[in-house]
């Protein structure tokens, strides 16, 4: 009797002391990233400081931060979730997002530099009328970045929440605010110096953690891959099935199409992600954004080939409550979990530090990634509708960084207010839907203008609106928005309430038909124009982003 | 449009453009890069389309409990890994000695 009041009275206590060991590593992660704000802010006074950190960074340090950019906390806890609970259809996300860079290494990464200067539109509009172009893509921006930024918000709030043991909904209101706050923080303060380095350190802790995990995980099986999967599969209750295509997708004719579509867009979203690009203006040379894509795809590579070690562990060595807990969290807590279980168990010491780690671990990457998207709007409103669009070009560097800080804290404040209550729906689609858009609207647009002489100021607009609004739209009269039913425990499966059916659209990820028709539309855009002044200066935009001859230092 | 380029520099750039290297430059950057991109893209939408629908293929065990479709997917880790460092080689070798030459060029007759 007393034995067992003793037992229950240490894991209780042992259970507040990893709540207040996450919390103060939870602090660190944010005094740590403050102090980095601040540092980096004491060297910003022109917009190149603001918006491109002054193109200073090396290849290795953008590699780095890109690496932090991209990295998200839909890939550090999603696909290890994804594959802990649908075992080999979660690796294809992996897959996807990384071969996607390759279209970024070959196609963008060096010409953008050469030919662009502080945002996507800068590129965009080199040859254009820049009214028009600079709206469209702005809008564009601002709408990708906002769809991203949700999707973090929304995971930050239900993870901190998760983690420390706080289930109220004031606690998670408090959570997405104080992310919301630090972000609009690093980008008032810090501008892209601040970002970046915000970045580098969280790809540091990040990768650091992932190792760490995998080679416990790795150290349980002797090392031995076959054992891990093979455990994986017996304790998943799928059999070989769980390494296997097919658990997650296969289901119907429906869900292949699906499949071949989700893969379509991760693949070619990248490279048209706003927040991904403006990374290339951060170092001084095409030669040097090369280098950081190399960079970046080594790390990124890496990361991704430990998610399935990740994956595939917390489902081979997660068991009971600690399982349950992962498949309510729709995988979520697959890998801070993970780390429990490999750092000695729930209770043990060990599993409480890793636990703690890995899940500040987490909040970095949620802190970094919001960060960079807050900011490329920011830069965005700023630089093309601010400066271009209203006032003709004739902003100084001064007023442009001001507005860029005021956009800060609108667009902030906007992705706060949107969160609080989309916390009640399922958003992790907005991902997904991100990279739909950035592959339908503006990969299109971007490649047309490096590559087509004749392209021009209507295809840009076509391409980019038809994107947006193809991919977009699709997706309202998709599954995600109505019409998929409750599941088995009578949970509605869309997003507006049972009783309301719009949909008709029926696949959930639209890029197989919205990227052609991207291109289809910049396409006819552009040969039912008669303007032909956009020809005038592709020789120079050619020499230009081939040679870097007159690009921006 | 972009800050118009000064008249030296719009004729520093038509130079250029109609000059003999850049053209071998375009050739020997579009030579590389678009073979290149369809052939990962088509690498990469065969193992998806597998993935789909060559069950028999993909689940075969190779050894262990590790199958096609797992070796598949690291083959792809691989591919991406092999592309990046051939085109860092490739452009260091091929293209960059003729870029930073033009680049040369430019910086001398646009800022005369």
């Amino acid at each position: 009797m007393s034995a067992m009041s003793s037992i229950s009275f240490v894991q209780a206590s042992s259970s507040d002391d990893h709540q207040a060991l996450t919390a103060s590593l939870f602090l660190l992660v944010v005094l740590l990233t403050v102090g980095i704000t601040f540092w980096a802010s004491r060297n910003t006074k022109t917009a190149a400081d603001y918006y491109a950190g002054g193109r200073s960074f090396s290849g290795v340090q953008n590699g780095f931060a890109i690496g932090g950019d991209y990295m998200s906390a839909a890939s550090f806890l999603g696909i290890s979730g994804a594959i802990a609970l649908s075992g080999y259809d979660g690796f294809l996300y992996s897959i996807g997002f990384l071969v996607a860079w390759l279209v970024a290494l070959l196609l963008v990464a060096e010409l953008l530099r050469n030919s662009g200067r502080f945002t996507m539109a800068d590129q965009l509009a080199y040859r254009m009328r820049q009214t028009p172009v600079r709206t469209a893509a702005a809008t564009s921006t601002i709408i990708v970045s906002i769809f991203y930024l949700l999707a973090q918000m929304v995971g930050a709030g239900a993870l901190v929440s998760l983690l420390l043991g706080v289930d109220s909904q004031a606690a998670k209101n408090i959570t997405i605010a104080a992310v919301g706050v630090l972000m609009i923080f690093y980008v008032v303060i810090g501008g892209m110096k601040g970002t970046t380095w915000v970045q580098i350190v969280k790809a540091v802790l990040l990768m650091g953690g992932t190792i760490l995990i995998s080679v416990l995980v790795l150290a349980k099986f002797g090392f031995n891959i076959s054992e891990l999967l093979g455990q994986a599969a017996d304790n998943s209750g799928a059999g070989s099935a769980f390494l296997e295509p097919g658990l997650k997708y296969g289901a119907s004719a429906t869900s292949k199409i699906d499949f071949i579509s989700l893969g379509i867009a991760l693949v070619l979203g990248t490279a048209g992600l706003p927040h991904i690009l403006v990374r290339f203006y951060t170092v001084p040379t095409a030669r040097q954004a090369r280098q950081s894509v190399l960079w970046a795809i080594g790390i990124i590579g890496t990361f991704y080939l430990l998610t399935l070690i990740l994956g595939f562990g917390a489902a081979a060595l997660v068991t009971g409550d600690a399982k349950q807990r992962i498949v309510d969290s729709g995988g979520n807590l697959a890998s801070p979990l993970l780390a429990e279980a490999v750092g000695g168990g729930p209770g043990s010491t060990g599993g409480a530090i890793l636990l703690a780690l890995i899940s500040a671990v987490a909040f970095a990457t949620i802190l970094a990634v919001v960060a960079g998207l807050t900011l490329t709007s920011a830069s965005s409103v700023a630089h093309d509708l601010y400066a271009s669009v209203w006032k003709k070009g004739q902003a100084s560097g001064t007023d442009e960084i001001k507005v860029a800080r005021i956009s800060a804290f609108v667009i902030g404040g906007v992705a706060i207010a949107l969160a609080i209550p989309g916390q009640s729906l399922n958003v992790a689609f907005l991902v997904a839907l991100a990279f739909a858009v950035a592959a339908s609207a503006n990969l299109p647009a971007l490649l047309f203008n490096l590559f087509w002489k004749r392209f021009n100021t209507r295809g840009v607009l076509w391409s980019i609106y038809g994107g947006l609004i193809s991919s977009v739209g699709l997706v309202i009269f998709s599954p995600i928005v109505s019409g998929k039913g409750v599941d088995a425990n009578g949970k509605n499966l869309s997003l507006l309430p049972e009783s309301i059916d719009i949909s008709w659209f029926p696949l959930e990820n639209p890029g197989i038909v919205s990227i052609p028709l991207g291109f289809l539309l910049g396409y006819l855009g552009t040969i039912t124009s008669k303007e032909r002044s956009s020809e005038d200066r592709f020789a120079e935009l050619e020499v230009r982003s081939l040679t870097g001859a007159g690009a921006e230092k | 449009m972009a800050e118009k380029a000064t008249p030296q520099a719009q004729a520093a750039y038509d130079r250029i453009h109609a000059t003999d290297e850049f053209k071998r430059l375009k050739k020997t950057y579009m030579g590389f890069v678009v073979p290149m991109t369809i052939a990962f893209m088509a690498w990469y939408l065969l193992y998806v389309l597998c993935s789909n629908y060559a069950p028999g293929l993909m689940n075969t065990k190779v050894f262990g409990n590790v199958n096609i479709a797992l070796l598949w997917g690291l083959l792809q880790f691989v591919t991406t890994f092999g592309i990046a460092y051939w085109y860092s080689q490739f452009s260091a070798k091929r293209m960059d000695p003729i870029a930073d030459a033009l680049n040369a060029e430019y910086d001398k007759e646009a800022n005369a």
